[in-house]
């Protein structure tokens, strides 16, 4: 199982291989239950319900008349099911915009994201060129550079193109990130050279290669790379919080929560609505694609090693 | 370099230029990343260290004022040292609890947990959701009237302090909502770990007796500390660099008590219009991220086991 798992990123099934061993197999799941199980399901269970208190009781705060949320002693349901208040979310404001405003800058993010990571990933790990490796260690080198370090002068250098408040101030300044060419070349590099071979003998040159041949076998690279970039540019705040002006233009969902909040201070039951409305897309992508995430978190973790 | 990576060699005439034009369209390939990577990180980066050394205004003259920036910041600004203290605060007691906390999950959720998957899933679901909607959500729990003052109250008859507006407990809610948030990321990277553990170390350790807290504590944390060592590392860099949480959460306060320094650093630069300031305050944030970063690397020989 975690060889192929890895092997499915990185593509390289011989580097970090494990032992058949590690599979629990099917006669030593079948030992009896031992106190130790029955204790850590009791641990899990109970992590569990303390951990998912401020998710349930924000969806079921959603669901309140707003008087009744600071109801003492606390209820579980008001007095009545307020299914209209996440209707009601969208009377208060450019929530539409705000929803349209992420997928568009989400959306666009990573289609940039990918085209650049998989182009350089296939530059770096399957062509040889002249100064490939040095140009190599400088993307490293910039992966350490953190955002707190680059928010200021990228705000000055967007006055100066005349960026701020554009769509592509959100999209592009964080966009070129080395952390995407990186993951593509090293899953790259493992696929073997001989499929690209015979295509390069028959006269495709690595244009053609490259999209009839390499970006297919990549697909579960650029599927986690894409499942990342989404919900990094989704849930990004600082930077919108900096380079937007006009909220109700370009203002994204975690801006306008963040504005939405401050302006309805007292409407409690309408914020926890917006909150699980922006909640949504993001844990459907979590549930959907769950092993997909595991594998590029496991592979991050193990880069690291 | 593997050897499926080089193809039979071609005569040598053709194959240089063949080299030629594999050159020429790497280049194509990567000049995108590189225009990029160009303009929005190193113009950024070197644009940032001449701020430092300007006052540079958001609007209106600058001027040449050296290190200036940077003593003044040490020297001189009333808020620059809270912000640090309270960053190194934050990261001091965030670090420990969410490693102890992604960890011991990570170990129960071992495969002998049926629906494990389900578990991991909602221990993950806030480290994916916007961060201004799980602080909403904490800041209604914690309100005086809100739940946990709520329970108390009408339960125990116990009424809890003003979580928000108290020095010291403020801190702590920010630590505790922030690991609430977090921690599943890191137990992802346990489970992971733990899934390659080795069978055949953890079998002749079975064999010689090791059990239950031995077995723990001599044969799983020495094999998963290259997992500990990396998670420990990351989870510092990222709580070095903390600013929503306290920013939306408590807004800073009460008074300065939970202003990070990244929180400093947005509000010199962006409400102050203390551009330099803000850089050189910034490229302070970075040598201190970087000095403790090579700090634990130089110590992970004592304690991080790489040979399995």
């Amino acid at each position: 199982m975690r060889s192929e798992v890895i092997a499915d990123v990185t593509g390289r099934p011989g580097e970090l291989q494990v032992a058949p061993a590690a599979d629990p197999s099917p006669q030593k799941q079948k030992q009896p239950v031992t106190a130790g199980t029955v204790i850590a399901y009791v641990c899990v269970v109970l992590a569990a319900v303390i951990f998912a208190i401020p998710l349930i009781y924000a969806v079921f705060s959603a669901l309140k008349p707003n008087d009744q949320i600071f109801a003492v002693p606390p209820t579980l349901v008001g007095e009545e099911v307020r299914w209209s208040n996440f209707a009601e979310v969208f009377r208060f404001g450019p929530f539409w915009t705000y929803i349209g405003n992420s997928f568009f800058v989400a959306i666009a993010g990573t289609i940039v994201v990918n085209v650049v990571s998989t182009t350089a990933g296939y530059a770096f790990g399957r062509l040889r060129w002249r100064g490939r490796d040095v140009v190599f260690v400088l993307f490293l080198v910039t992966l350490m550079v953190p955002q707190e370090v680059l928010v200021v002068p990228m705000f000055q250098l967007m006055q100066w193109f005349g960026w701020v408040n554009t769509p592509q101030a959100l999209i592009l300044p964080f966009a070129f990130t080395a952390f995407g060419t990186f993951l593509l070349r090293q899953f790259l590099r493992g696929i073997p050279y001989e499929l690209e071979e015979a295509a390069r003998v028959d006269g495709a040159g690595p244009v053609r290669s490259f999209v009839s041949i390499i970006l297919p076998l990549a697909r579960s690279a650029v599927a986690v790379l894409t499942v990342f970039t989404f919900i990094t540019f989704w849930n990004s705040y600082l930077w919108p919080l900096i380079v937007v002006n006009d909220y109700g233009y370009l203002g994204t969902l975690p801006i306008g929560l963040a504005t939405f909040a401050g302006q309805f201070g007292t409407r409690w039951d309408l914020q926890m609505a917006a909150s699980i409305i922006s909640m949504i897309p993001t844990t459907i992508l979590v549930i959907v694609l769950q092993k997909h995430l595991v594998k590029g978190i496991a592979t991050a973790g193990i880069a690291g090693r | 370099m593997t050897a499926t990576e080089a193809p039979a060699a071609p005569p040598r005439r053709a194959q240089s230029r063949l080299r030629r034009i594999e050159s020429r369209q790497a280049l194509g390939f990567i000049s995108p990343a590189l225009a990029g990577l160009t303009v929005f990180t190193i113009a950024p980066v070197v644009l940032s260290i001449v701020m430092s050394l300007f006052e540079w205004p958001a609007w209106g003259d600058r001027s040449f004022v050296g290190v200036g920036n940077y003593v003044e910041l040490f020297t001189s600004h009333p808020d620059f040292w809270p912000a640090l203290r309270n960053s190194a605060i934050f990261t001091v007691l965030f670090v420990p609890l969410n490693l102890a906390v992604s960890l011991t999950l990570a170990l129960l959720l071992s495969p002998r947990i049926k629906g494990r998957a389900v578990f991991r899933v909602l221990f993950f679901i806030p480290v994916v959701t916007p961060m201004v909607a799980n602080v909403l959500v904490w800041k209604m729990l914690l309100q005086p009237n809100g739940l946990f003052n709520g329970i108390s109250t009408s339960a125990f008859g116990i009424e809890l302090p003003s979580f928000l507006s108290h020095p010291q407990w403020a801190m702590v809610m920010v630590v505790v909502m922030s690991v609430w948030q977090g921690m599943g990321y890191n137990m992802l990277i346990f489970c992971a770990a733990l899934e390659q553990l080795p069978e055949s170390v953890l079998e002749a350790a079975r064999l010689d007796g090791a059990t239950g807290w031995r077995m723990f504590a001599r044969i799983t944390v020495p094999l998963l500390s290259p997992a500990i060592f990396f998670t420990t590392v990351m989870t510092m860099i990222t709580s070095m660099q903390v600013f929503v949480q306290p920013q939306l959460l408590t807004g800073g306060g009460p008074g300065n008590a939970t202003i990070p320094i990244v929180m400093f650093i947005y509000e010199q630069a962006f409400t102050f219009q203390q551009m330099g300031l803000a850089a050189a305050a910034a490229w302070i944030l970075f040598a201190i991220i970087i000095a403790l970063t090579a700090l634990q690397f130089s110590a992970q020989k004592r304690w991080v086991h790489y040979e399995v």
